[in-house]
């Protein structure tokens, strides 16, 4: 089957050295929901932005449900359905009459018009609030409408930018159901970016890791997390003691392995953290080493990011984006 | 009906709405105008006085001033609803779909002359109730509102144009303030033209504030105006109003391509 999305060596440079997508590659089938995951200003807007027609890559093509971003921007626009990050929604207008204008302007007209905008009021819960300005809706309320209007014209592909950061924990469950139904039931391929592993984990098919502008892994989240296998074990020592005897020490334990030794601060990885930790006190107690701490953590979003990007995630969201 | 046109309709329907949903808005452009008729029709009401100045009533003189005034400011401003749609990211929505581009742009303008033609009218006949008196008649009157709304639809391109390069409320600010209070002290808003400093005349002669208060007075304060004058200001400004529309369009490209 071809693509619903496919993007090849896309480049993008703003303001002549800002290169905000340094060859970003990326294929999603239709009707699944594919991911880009990554930290603030890895790329993930530009390339939503390139996708959507809204800018052109200085450099590679992509093809969005068979038409060419670049060439034939016009038939790309009436095939996808767009979430920005920043909603675009007319906070003067009610909710009914920003869905009528994005209906209009798609070239719908009278009875059709208003009965799609009707539908999407109801299933998305918005019917009562239809006719209040956008200025009194809550968060929820209104990311809920930014992708009732990207469905307004019925698209084959839907772009949804951070659907869900800003969000309460209760109205972003909200929206993953939502999500997870437009793929399964209506057929609709999905691209959605996201800061949240386990967004991505739990809707997406396939998901790319996205960091200063590259695809650094990509693949189905089984895949790459099953590549980051078990809990992390932190453990601070009181004192330094010499590294190979610490080393040999711990790698006695048969549960870890992943084992990292920086001066007093040890990291390895174990299928059952919780398990591990009296076996890696007693191999350290045995070579004299004291203790000062010890935590034991699920894999997150850091360490894959530890993994694939060669830096912790916390981190690459502290280097503000433009 | 062109997709371009039938988009522009749309866009004008959503900015209309919008002032509708504003009663204090409404409540000071209509207050706003009478203030100005009212305040310097009685503050400079002896300059008629003054020899050479060339009319009886001050208030007459000032009436079309006031019109073309009224249109001029709200058509400055008209870029700070652009700069809040760019900051909410409604024209990035709108980019993506198949939205005429220029209808973006033109929509605004179209209900800035709307607005425009209502606000005339409302000054037109608050004159007559300060005792303002229209020589030239209907056609005066369709004249100097004509001319308004073509000098107001000129200055709100370039607002708008202003508004995409800066995307900033203060730059927006700063830039309207600078320009357009001077714009109307260098016309003959307040102040016959034969009692300017002549600096002042040799550069009003370029202020399309001034072609159009020169157009429309003649047009409404005069009997029987010397329409060929009309006619040319009115001309200069469609060619203003044009070339401002096509350096808002440009300002748009530029947007774009900085997207």
């Amino acid at each position: 089957m071809d693509n619903a999305i496919e993007a090849r060596g896309l480049v993008k440079i703003y303001g002549g050295d800002v290169r905000a997508l340094d060859g970003v590659s990326l294929a999603a089938l239709p009707g699944t929901v594919f991911a880009l995951l990554g930290p603030n200003g890895a790329g993930k807007s530009t390339t939503v932005k390139i996708l959507t027609t809204l800018s052109r890559p200085n450099a590679g093509e992509a093809r969005v449900a068979g038409f060419d971003v670049v060439k034939q921007p016009a038939k790309v626009r009436l095939a996808i359905g767009a979430v920005a990050q920043k909603s675009g929604l007319d906070p003067e207008a009610t909710g009914r009459e920003n869905l009528i204008l994005q209906g209009r302007v798609y070239g719908m007209r009278g009875g059709a018009l208003r009965a799609r905008a009707q539908e999407l009021l109801e299933r998305f819960g918005l019917d009562e609030a239809a006719d209040r300005t956008v200025r009194t809706y809550s968060g929820g309320m209104h990311r809920k409408l930014d992708v009732a209007i990207g469905l307004m014209h019925r698209p084959q592909v839907l772009f949804l930018d951070e659907p869900t950061t800003g969000l309460d924990p209760e109205a972003r469950v909200d929206m993953w159901h939502e999500i997870a139904r437009l793929a399964g039931d209506e057929g609709l391929t999905i691209l959605l970016t996201t800061h949240y592993l386990e967004e991505a984990d739990r809707l997406a098919q396939r998901l790319a890791i996205v960091d200063r502008g590259k695809v650094v892994a990509d693949g189905t989240p089984d895949e790459l997390k099953g590549e980051l296998r078990g809990d992390a074990i932190a453990v601070e020592l009181e004192e330094q003691a010499p590294d190979g005897e610490i080393r040999r020490a711990l790698d006695k334990v048969p549960e870890l392995h992943d084992i990292v030794v920086e001066a007093r601060a040890l990291r390895a990885r174990a299928d059952n953290g919780a398990r591990a930790v009296p076996a890696v006190l007693g191999a350290l107690e045995a070579e004299g080493a004291k203790v000062a701490s010890v935590t034991v953590s699920r894999p997150s979003l850091d360490d894959v990011y530890l993994r694939y990007a060669g830096r912790s995630f916390s981190e690459a969201d502290k280097e503000v984006p433009r | 009906m062109t997709t371009a046109f039938a988009d522009t309709l749309f866009m004008t329907q959503r900015h209309l709405r919008a002032l509708l949903r504003q009663p204090v808005w409404i409540f000071i452009s209509l207050i706003q105008p009478i203030v100005w008729l009212l305040l310097y029709g009685a503050l400079f009401r002896k300059i008629v006085e003054i020899p050479g100045f060339g009319a009886d009533s001050y208030i007459d003189f000032l009436a079309p001033g006031i019109v073309v005034m009224t249109c001029l400011f709200s058509a400055g401003w008209s870029g700070m609803g652009m700069i809040d749609d760019l900051d909410r990211g409604v024209v990035d929505r709108f980019l993506v779909t198949p939205v005429s581009r220029g209808s973006l742009i033109s929509g605004r303008l179209v209900q800035g002359a709307l607005v425009g033609v209502i606000q005339s009218a409302i000054i037109i006949v608050l004159g007559l109730a300060v005792g303002a008196k229209y020589p030239g008649g209907i056609a005066g009157i369709v004249a100097l509102t004509v001319c308004a709304v073509l000098l107001g639809t000129g200055v709100g391109a370039l607002s708008n144009g202003v508004a995409l390069l800066a995307r900033r409320h203060e730059t927006m600010i700063a830039v309207s303030n600078f320009v357009l209070l001077p714009l109307v002290f260098l016309s003959s808003v307040f102040m016959a033209r034969a009692l300017m400093p002549g600096w002042m005349q040799s550069v009003a002669r370029y202020n399309p504030v001034d072609w159009a208060v020169q157009a429309g007075r003649e047009g409404v304060a005069t009997s029987g105006p010397d329409w060929s004058l009309v006619f040319t200001r009115m001309g200069w400004l469609l060619i203003f109003t044009v070339v401002c529309t096509w350096l808002a369009t440009r300002a748009f490209r530029v947007y774009q391509r900085s997207i």
